[in-house]
């Protein structure tokens, strides 16, 4: 009776090759487990109600000349401006590819009198000033990030500073002549 | 010694010996722990206890990450839980009727134990932890039920909290303690959701002592003879392999609820936002507490309903004492066995009356229910232990009995 | 211990059934019948008929959006019932939000878009009193879960507009109506659903029974949008567990078969 019952319970090297079964029944297990994990995992990926605000719409016909808005986009602000002729004319004129990060006017604008961009400086995360008109807009008329020191230009291009790159220009799509989807 | 090995067993045994993890995993529920070779499918329940344990914390922590505890938003973060967040319905309709199946499963693991005897030295601890861990439960589900505030969360909330105001003397000021405000409130919500995540880390604990208790003597087995060495068989295979079906059931049966019946263990009015200005017709707590709710309701005067309610969980610590019975297994004691069926029929018509009305044949039933219930443990218990001429018992587990009795 | 397991199993069956019988409703001892209707989402695969929801949607929109508010839904939410993004963009355009506020401290209004919920009739409780002769006509976003047999209770409600029985005629109080269904038999809903009432647009005869059922549908998708995800995850699930079983069982026994038990 004192029979090592487990020596014949657990198969032999040899056996275990061909226990199907084993093998099958340990494979659905882990299989079923690692399946389950994935709606845990993927409950932390946005919600249905933050990925409808990932896209929004705004119209550009209130703006004017020389004006500046900013709106808010995925949690972060955006500036919208609607640039004056000489913004854009020294925007358009520069050598674009002597720039720290070179890039033409004509890559980061669909109508170049707007000029859409995330206005979180590519340094360490600040919002740059320039958008009000009482604000300093740094040594290339565009916008001025007042923790590091980091210029950018009327294309919001970084010109001098830390900031590594421009200023993102998130995707968006323009809905009709004055509306634009952002997202 | 080990030249032959390939790097990955070397590594291996680098790490086992600086942490012997792999190896007392082994000792613990692997190959090299032995168990009685006769254990039946009831003692699948504590591992299935456990593995609700896992399934609670996960969903828990889960849900976590998107409910907001406050008055104002409670209700509707969980709806959006609900509709917005992946899966998150999923995770809901888990928890929530993952805490009834918890409550399933520890209670057939609880009467196991009264069955067999497995409260009986030299188990007794065990038993308390397990008792213990009882008690944990049924403090988290409650506080995890006031979470999503709905009418039944705030007024079965009310309801509990002021039982507490029976306590002589300080009964008022415990209560207000307690909510932290002049009645249920953001405050008790607040703390609650606080308590309510700690707890069944508290549980994960008491778990630990529970199953390192058991180790020391090893399991009971249906026969209630103490195992000996040649009647023992590994952990790993047997009863890993056993568990692996026996959960397989389980989760037959919980998903079946989940994805089909997910509402059918709850309370329609908890759909409702919790208004304090109007009470619901009929305040009902959740399914698993109902029997303590009859208990409670039996006595008319409220401080003595309190003292039973609680007492009725608070005796199980002395039962190994209370009884006195040098046999432990109801297989061969059949005054005993008769005893405890009576007990279950017992708790279960409590449970039905703690869903009705407290007037007419519910009222009759928990008054005769409760009194059974203490007599049974108070007087039963003892005299019977002492009176009863038990079956013979085998000589071991192994030798088949004389006279197997008819079941 | 055969027979013990299978007394145990008896006594687990009875508490099984106690509880589940002992539902509120009778309880309170004033058990009212319930026509139990067929539901496109009975059974184990039941779910949605998306025609059913639009005509359910049309009479929310037309009928109770008046007073009910469907606080949970989003105009997004819409297109799981079968509109297109342009439909659900247009629909929610044509409702207006207030928002906090203009360069003067003002609320202002704007158009709804598709990521708005669907705006309450009334800005506050109290407004909604007022409107209603102190009575707050409730959210109907989670009605068919609020109620014992949810949908019936809403189903047979709305159509359960009688002329009281002789006894109660002089009880029934000034702005209340008798309602076979509703607890007390007086409610501070007067009958909305009346033959052809509304036009549907895909040409089902606009019976009362037809909008009550149609309407309690909706409603009912409103109170639980992801039920046909829920049921096919459910096959998928239970599937996969029953092959587990299975072969763990074989597994079982193939590991014990030689250990005397």
């Amino acid at each position: 009776m004192a029979d090592t019952a487990e020596n014949q319970a657990v198969p032999t090297a040899d056996e275990s090759r061909r226990d199907f079964l084993l093998h099958a029944t340990v494979a659905t297990g882990a299989v079923g487990a690692a399946v389950s994990l994935w709606p845990l995992i993927n409950s932390m990926n946005p919600a249905a109600d933050t990925l409808a605000l990932s896209s929004i719409e705004f119209s550009l016909g209130g703006l004017e000349e020389g004006q500046s808005v900013t709106i808010s986009w995925r949690g972060k602000p955006v500036f919208v401006r609607y640039r004056t002729a000489d913004e854009i004319e020294t925007a358009q004129s520069e050598r674009w590819q002597d720039l720290p990060d070179p890039q033409a006017d004509e890559e980061r604008v669909i109508d170049p009198k707007y000029l859409i961009v995330v206005g979180v400086c590519t340094h360490l995360g600040c919002i740059p000033l320039g958008q009000k008109t009482t604000e300093p807009r740094g040594d290339f008329g565009g916008y001025f990030c007042p923790c590091h020191g980091s210029h950018y230009d009327t294309s919001a291009r970084i010109r001098r500073g830390p900031a590594p790159t421009n200023l993102e220009v998130p995707e968006y799509t323009f809905l009709s002549e004055t509306n634009i989807r952002i997202g | 010694m080990s030249t032959n090995k390939g790097w990955g067993a070397r590594a291996f045994d680098w790490f086992e010996e600086r942490l012997p993890i792999v190896s007392f995993i082994d000792h613990s529920v692997g190959s090299q722990y032995p168990a009685p070779k006769n254990l039946n499918y009831f003692w699948n329940f504590g591992s299935l206890a456990g593995f609700m344990l896992v399934v609670m914390i996960l969903t828990g922590i889960l849900l976590a990450m998107s409910y907001t505890p406050h008055v104002d938003y409670a209700f509707d973060s969980v709806e959006r839980i609900m509709r917005d967040v992946n899966s998150g319905w999923l995770l809901r309709y888990m928890h929530a009727n993952g805490a009834s199946f918890f409550f399933i499963v520890v209670y057939i693991h609880i009467f196991r134990g009264l069955y067999y005897g497995s409260y009986k030295a030299p188990r007794e601890v065990l038993w308390w932890l397990g008792i213990i861990i009882l008690l944990l439960m049924m403090a988290t589900a409650f506080m995890g039920y006031v979470l999503p505030w709905g009418q039944m969360s705030f007024w079965g909330a009310t309801v509990i909290t002021n039982l507490f105001s029976a306590i002589p003397v300080v009964g008022d000021e415990i209560v207000t303690w307690l909510w932290g405000g002049f009645a249920v409130g953001n405050p008790t919500l607040n703390r609650f959701y606080a308590l309510h995540y700690l707890l069944p880390f508290v549980i994960v604990g008491a778990v630990v002592l529970h199953i390192w208790a058991l180790h020391i003597p090893g399991s009971n087995n249906p026969t209630g003879i103490e195992a000996a060495p040649q009647d023992k068989i590994p952990f790993h295979p047997y009863y890993t392999a056993k568990d692996a079906f026996g959960l397989g059931v389980f989760l037959l049966a919980y998903f079946a609820v989940v994805f089909w019946f997910p509402n059918a263990l709850g309370h329609p009015d908890n759909y409702i936002p919790a208004n304090p200005l109007s009470t619901p017709a009929h305040i009902v707590p959740e399914w698993y507490f109902l029997p303590f709710y009859a208990i409670l309701r039996s006595i008319d005067n409220k401080l003595i309903g309190v003292v039973l309610m609680f007492a009725s969980i608070l005796i199980l610590f002395v039962i190994p004492w209370l009884d006195t019975s040098r046999i432990r297994s109801a297989t061969f004691r059949p005054i005993y066995k008769v005893l405890f069926w009576i007990l279950l029929v017992d708790c279960v018509v409590l449970t039905w009356c703690g869903a009705q009305l407290p007037e007419g044949l519910p009222l009759i039933l928990s008054r005769v229910g409760t009194f059974w219930y203490f007599f049974h443990f108070l007087v039963l218990l003892p005299v019977i232990g002492w009176i009863e001429t038990p079956r013979p018992l085998p000589t071991s587990i192994s030798t088949p009995v004389v006279a197997k009795p008819a079941e | 211990m055969k027979l013990g397991m299978t007394s145990f199993a008896a006594a687990a069956l009875f508490a099984v059934v106690s509880f589940f019988a002992a539902s509120p409703v009778q309880a309170a001892g004033e058990a009212v019948e319930l026509e139990h209707q067929e539901w496109s989402w009975d059974g184990v695969l039941g779910g949605f008929d998306r025609q059913q929801l639009q005509r359910g949607f049309q009479i929310y929109r037309e009928v109770c959006t008046a007073c009910h508010g469907l606080d949970y839904i989003a105009f997004r939410n819409l297109e799981a019932i079968g509109y297109s993004e342009d439909q659900v963009k247009f629909l929610a355009s044509q409702y207006e939000i207030e928002e906090c506020c203009d360069e003067f401290g003002d609320l202002f209004n704007r158009p709804a878009i598709p990521a708005d919920r669907i705006p309450n009739p009334y800005p506050n409780e109290q407004f909604a009193r007022a409107s209603n002769g102190g009575s707050l006509p409730p959210d109907l976003s989670l009605m068919t879960k609020a109620r014992p047999n949810g949908p019936d209770y809403v189903y047979n409600l709305i159509l359960g507009y009688q002329d009281p029985p002789a006894d109660m005629a002089e009880e029934i109080m000034p702005g209340m109506y008798y309602n076979s269904v509703f607890d007390g038999n007086q409610i501070a809903m007067a009958q909305q659903l009346f033959e052809d009432l509304v036009e549907y647009s895909d040409g089902t005869p606009a019976t009362e029974e037809q909008m009550a059922k149609d309407v309690t549908a909706f409603l009912h998708w409103a109170a639980e949008p992801k039920l046909e995800q829920r049921k096919q995850t459910g096959i998928r699930v239970l599937l996969f567990t029953f092959v587990f079983t299975v072969l763990a069982y074989f597994l079982k026994r193939r590991i014990w078969a030689d250990v005397k038990h």
